[in-house]
């Protein structure tokens, strides 16, 4: 993960609703968080109670105004979360903005922008369709997809660096409650997921009126059986041999009174 | 409320959490069952409850509430409950002043933007109490159901910003609950209903998800319920986050068992 702060530019940190991504954005606030600036949106983002506290321009006023205020020098802003961001503003000054932050940063630093502002975007892959992730996708220098399997969490990294080929990492981790990141060596070594403890192991045929087990000699039995559609080699000889005499079996009848056999029509249904 | 989900999810009332949001979502299947559940169990929780109703009067909620063992009728005149009756008030905004807000408003504007007057109906309904002696345990917000609002002309944002500010107040500011339904229409081309689930979904602590059998209907299995926490209380130890019970209603309960463990059919 040291990899992913080392990295500048926008890294956007895609999770589900299963594998949620913001305990991951506040374990990576923390290990870059030399002196944390936080700017509280949560309360009152649309200025509905009207204190006169709100930052002009909204919340996108307050995303430029954030790069405004720092110093040059490495920076590292995280977005909880650019979905918010991407529901209510336009895409396109969405990521205009993206740009210009890195812009003006790079215009104090003196540096280039790829050195010295880090944007952890936090995006929520179900709410944006393609358009709006793509287009955010190709601003990024970085993608952190969130997924995970058997109860183990997995980011895939892909990273984009400039004259130089993409290349996807995947990392199986796991963050503690004191916000720090446990990392695994790879991904888990049972591939079966683990029986659910809350499932009660019921045995089916526990409490039952009747038996379904076998005794030994009844299983005996039943394994010796031969089914009457397996043909053994003596039992085929057997039905292709002719029989010792032609008729074996015969069929008596003798009709009685109300019984009206007509040749033509034995069974009597042929309405002529 | 239902004992039997408390075991599931491994509370009471007196060990309720606090500044949580819950999801409530149902899918080919009515999962109301599972307001009346934390209705009830909140009310027992000894909670201040705010009930934003739209779906059905407050009659029902009482005759299903009593079956549980809760009466809401002494529960509002005693001040532990504030009830919002959507059918019958909304049909009050009408014939009030237009000056005079009313939580419903947006239903007699052409444009309304936002649930603002709704924001601040909730809050005021689950301001603490003045007189310094905590009579309640903590404000809960519950809501029946927000998937209406979408059919009302708000869109999906609108609600998910009312959502947004009630967890600030409610949640976050005052410890409390909140509990909300959604309906899952399951068709995908209802992209406003489908930014509202996954929105709130986002938000959650704890999803609920209650689904009709993928087989049709079932006289002993009534569907299948999905629990889901979001927030792990032990990320440590590698837990089981995500459930799945089939479930049958009865007439004061609801029984869940494992999936293909009914009783009917064992």
């Amino acid at each position: 993960m040291e990899s992913v702060l080392a990295l500048r530019g926008l890294v956007l940190l895609r999770d589900s609703v299963e594998w949620e991504g913001r305990s991951l954005l506040k374990a990576l606030i923390k290990k870059a968080a030399l002196g944390l600036v936080y700017y509280d949106l949560f309360r009152d983002p649309l200025n509905w109670a009207q204190t006169g506290e709100a930052l002009p321009g909204g919340p996108l006023g307050a995303l430029q105004a954030m790069c405004e205020r720092t110093d040059p020098g490495p920076v590292t802003v995280a977005l909880d979360s650019l979905s918010w961001l991407l529901l209510r503003l336009p895409c396109a000054a969405l990521c205009q903005a993206l740009c210009a932050m890195s812009r003006q940063h790079a215009c104090r630093g003196g540096g280039p922008a790829a050195e010295q502002l880090c944007v952890l975007g936090l995006l929520h892959r179900e709410l944006h369709g393609p358009g709006p992730m793509g287009a955010l996708s190709s601003l990024a220098q970085a993608e952190v997809t969130l997924s995970g399997t058997a109860g183990q969490a997995s980011a895939h990294m892909l990273r984009r660096r400039p004259r130089q080929r993409p290349t996807l990492e995947t990392l199986w981790f796991s963050v503690l409650p004191d916000l720090s990141l446990d990392l695994q060596g790879g991904p888990p070594l049972e591939s079966q997921p683990h029986p659910d403890p809350h499932t009660p192991q019921v045995d089916p045929a526990s409490h039952l009126t009747f038996n379904l087990h076998l005794s030994k000699r009844e299983r005996e039995a039943k394994d010796s059986l031969t089914l009457p559609f397996q043909f053994s080699s003596e039992k085929q000889q057997a039905l292709l041999r002719p029989g010792p005499s032609p008729a074996t079996s015969r069929i008596f009848y003798e009709p009685d009174a109300f019984d009206d056999l007509d040749p033509e029509d034995p069974d009597g249904d042929l309405d002529v | 409320m239902f004992p039997e989900l408390n075991n599931l999810l491994n509370t009471t009332p007196d060990r309720a959490e606090q500044g949580k949001l819950t999801l409530l979502c149902d899918a080919n299947t009515d999962g109301s069952f599972l307001v009346h559940h934390f209705l009830s169990f909140y009310l027992k929780a000894n909670c201040k409850v705010c009930f934003v109703a739209l779906i059905q009067s407050f009659s029902h909620y009482n005759i299903v509430g009593q079956k549980l063992g809760v009466s809401l009728t002494v529960a509002r005149e005693c001040g532990q409950l504030v009830f919002l009756e959507g059918l019958k008030s909304s049909v009050d905004v009408f014939f009030r002043a237009q000056a005079e807000p009313h939580p419903l408003q947006f239903l007699r504007e052409a444009n309304a933007e936002n649930l603002q007057p709704l924001y601040e109906f909730v809050r005021e309904a689950l301001k603490p109490v003045d007189d310094g002696e905590a009579a309640w345990r903590c404000p809960v917000l519950l809501v029946d159901d927000l998937s209406v609002l979408l059919s009302l002309g708000m869109g999906a944002v609108a609600v998910l910003d009312f959502i947004h500010y009630c967890r600030a107040t409610v949640c976050w500011e005052r410890k409390g609950n909140i509990v909300a339904l959604v309906h899952d229409s399951g068709d995908t081309e209802d992209e406003e209903n489908n930014i509202l689930l996954n929105g709130l979904s986002h938000q959650s602590h704890l999803i609920l998800r209650a689904e009709g059998l993928a087989t049709g209907f079932c006289r002993d299995v009534h569907g299948q319920l999905r629990i889901l926490w979001r927030t792990p209380s032990q990320p440590t130890t590698q837990r089981d986050w995500s459930l799945t019970y089939q479930y049958k209603i009865q007439d004061k309960s609801v029984s869940f068992f494992a999936k293909g463990m009914s009783p009917a059919v064992l």
